[in-house]
């Protein structure tokens, strides 16, 4: 079992569950967040005066998918949230030990 | 002939009373909370509506009579009716406003002591005490504002020399702004001093109820259902635009880009300089009003406070008490009889001296509310102190001063 961290743009979020939901991936969490990346933020300007805004709105999303339907669920991810501008985000693989749905103590690929 | 009230005109009255305190209550509070960190928009908008309930109930009190009481010797009203006792009771018509009750008049210009105090508060949110606030209140309405209106608008020595304030250029804006530099000269820069605002969408409510309500404050000025009023209204909205206009041509000129809060700013800053030549100018003097206003405005903000390095948080100065000083400068240039048969007019009616006076107004006005506010501030710093803890202003003064949160997850 995998999890799959990925930082999108908040606009690319319908599209991207909506990809994912056309694959069967339905379990995620979602969660606003803030950061940078090379991009390094952008200038805002108030009242004449010009400030640098480092850290960026972003949305996050958390799947925990089985190994073999990572490829699929990554590919989906990218094909729906990429806009080729700077600032669509990353997606982050990592592997997860355990999974327990609470409602039936169900383990493993089963609890997905 | 006898006085008699005007149902047309308390009519009238009454709506543009109801506008001003829609001014500040919600207007500023709303203006003023959309363009600070979200930890500080409770304490922010909470200060407004304090500052109207404080100054609403000393009115009544005994500001009113000091304000606008008979004259003592050109400096402060005689305070012959504490509590405004029997005032009501008597039915009787403003000495000021023959057409209209003498109560009518009163809450009318409480709108206009509330919320020059509650102007005072954009320069020094995100870091001043809510006690010290509340003691600041009375103390400078008492100490500065009634003593200054009664000058201006009570027949005091101001009056009498002939100065002219339509609806408070010297009185609300000039005498805020200078006040909120003084004070923010004895506060200091916050630990964040970065204009950042977190909700803007506030700030646009904020300035429409101002530039509406604006309209009673201006044309309620002219004091009865008349001409003057239909006059002070096109000029008010006119200068507004212009002013509106003027800092959007600057954004663009300067970084490239029109901003809304630089609309907004614009548009404030043409409303604060129409104000004091609302009933006294015609719309070409408007246009040119709203525009140099707006532009002195812009520097005074992007450049000026940068360089001097005093941290007036919302341009309290920069925009009220710059705007304050153009546009009573302007009244004794662009005044005139044809629209105000009650005055001599200002340079191009032929009547220079009128300036002198003006420029005169604006030095005794802004010099004596800078030193008081300076002293009062300094009273209070030593007293209860004026700032919150350093760790306070961090985390927020909504959590600190209040314990309440404007924003939670669940």
């Amino acid at each position: 079992m995998k999890r799959i961290i990925t930082i999108i743009r908040p606009d690319k979020l319908e599209d991207v569950k909506q990809a994912l939901e056309e694959i069967g991936c339905h379990g995620l969490t979602v969660k606003e967040v803030k950061g940078r990346g090379i991009q390094l933020g952008i200038t805002e300007s108030y009242r004449g005066t010009d400030y640098k805004v480092d850290l960026l709105p972003k949305t996050q999303l958390e799947i925990v998918a089985k190994t073999e339907d990572v490829d699929e669920i990554v590919n989906t991810i990218v094909k729906s949230a990429q806009t080729g501008c700077i600032g669509d985000g990353k997606i982050f693989i990592s592997p997860v030990e355990e999974v327990i749905r609470i409602r039936t103590g169900e383990r493993g690929d089963k609890a997905i | 002939m006898d006085p008699i009230l005007s149902s047309g005109d308390t009519a009238w009255m009454l709506i543009s009373t109801a506008l001003v305190i829609l001014m500040t209550i919600p207007g500023v509070a709303l203006f003023y909370g959309g363009l600070i960190r979200r930890e500080n928009v409770l304490n922010t908008m909470f200060l407004s509506f304090i500052t109207f309930s404080i100054v609403s109930v000393l009115w009544f009190i005994y500001g009113y009579d000091l304000a606008f009481g008979s004259d003592v010797m050109g400096v402060i009203g005689a305070l012959t009716n504490p509590f405004f006792n029997g005032v009501v009771e008597s039915n009787s018509l403003a000495a000021l406003a023959p057409t209209i009750p003498t109560g009518l008049y009163a809450i009318f210009q409480m709108t206009f002591a509330a919320i020059t105090v509650a102007l005072i508060s954009g320069a020094i949110v995100e870091r001043m005490k809510f006690s010290a606030w509340l003691v600041f209140v009375p103390v400078w309405l008492t100490l500065v504002y009634l003593p200054v209106a009664h000058w201006m608008w009570g027949g005091g020595f101001l009056a009498q020399w002939g100065a002219l304030d339509f609806a408070g250029g010297t009185v609300v804006h000039l005498s805020s702004g200078v006040a909120a530099l003084a004070l923010v000269l004895l506060l200091g820069v916050r630990k964040n001093s970065r204009l950042l605002p977190h909700h803007l969408g506030y700030s646009v409510i904020g300035t429409g109820l101002l530039w509406f309500g604006w309209f009673g404050f201006n044309a309620g000025s002219a004091l009865g259902a008349t001409n003057l009023a239909v006059s002070a209204m096109i000029v008010t909205n006119t200068s507004a635009c212009v002013g509106m206009l003027a800092w959007v041509l600057m954004d663009k000129l300067n970084t490239g880009k029109p901003t809304l809060l630089g609309a907004l700013s614009g548009a404030i800053a043409g409303l604060a300089a129409i104000t004091p030549a609302a009933g006294y100018v015609n719309v070409t003097s408007a246009i040119i009003i709203g525009f140099v206003a707006s532009i002195i405005s812009y520097y005074a903000v992007s450049h000026l406070k940068p360089r001097l390095g005093y941290d007036d948080a919302l341009d309290v100065f920069g925009i009220h008490g710059v705007c304050g000083i153009v546009g009573t400068i302007a009244v004794g240039i662009f005044a005139t009889p044809l629209i105000n048969s009650a005055i001599k007019g200002g340079l191009i009616a032929g009547n220079a001296g009128q300036i002198g006076v003006q420029l005169l107004a604006i030095v005794i006005i802004g010099a004596y509310s800078f030193i008081l506010t300076l002293v009062i501030a300094k009273v209070i710093d030593m007293t209860i102190g004026l700032r919150v803890e350093d760790d306070h202003e961090i985390q927020g003064l909504d959590l600190n001063q209040h314990e309440e949160s404007g924003y939670r997850l669940s």
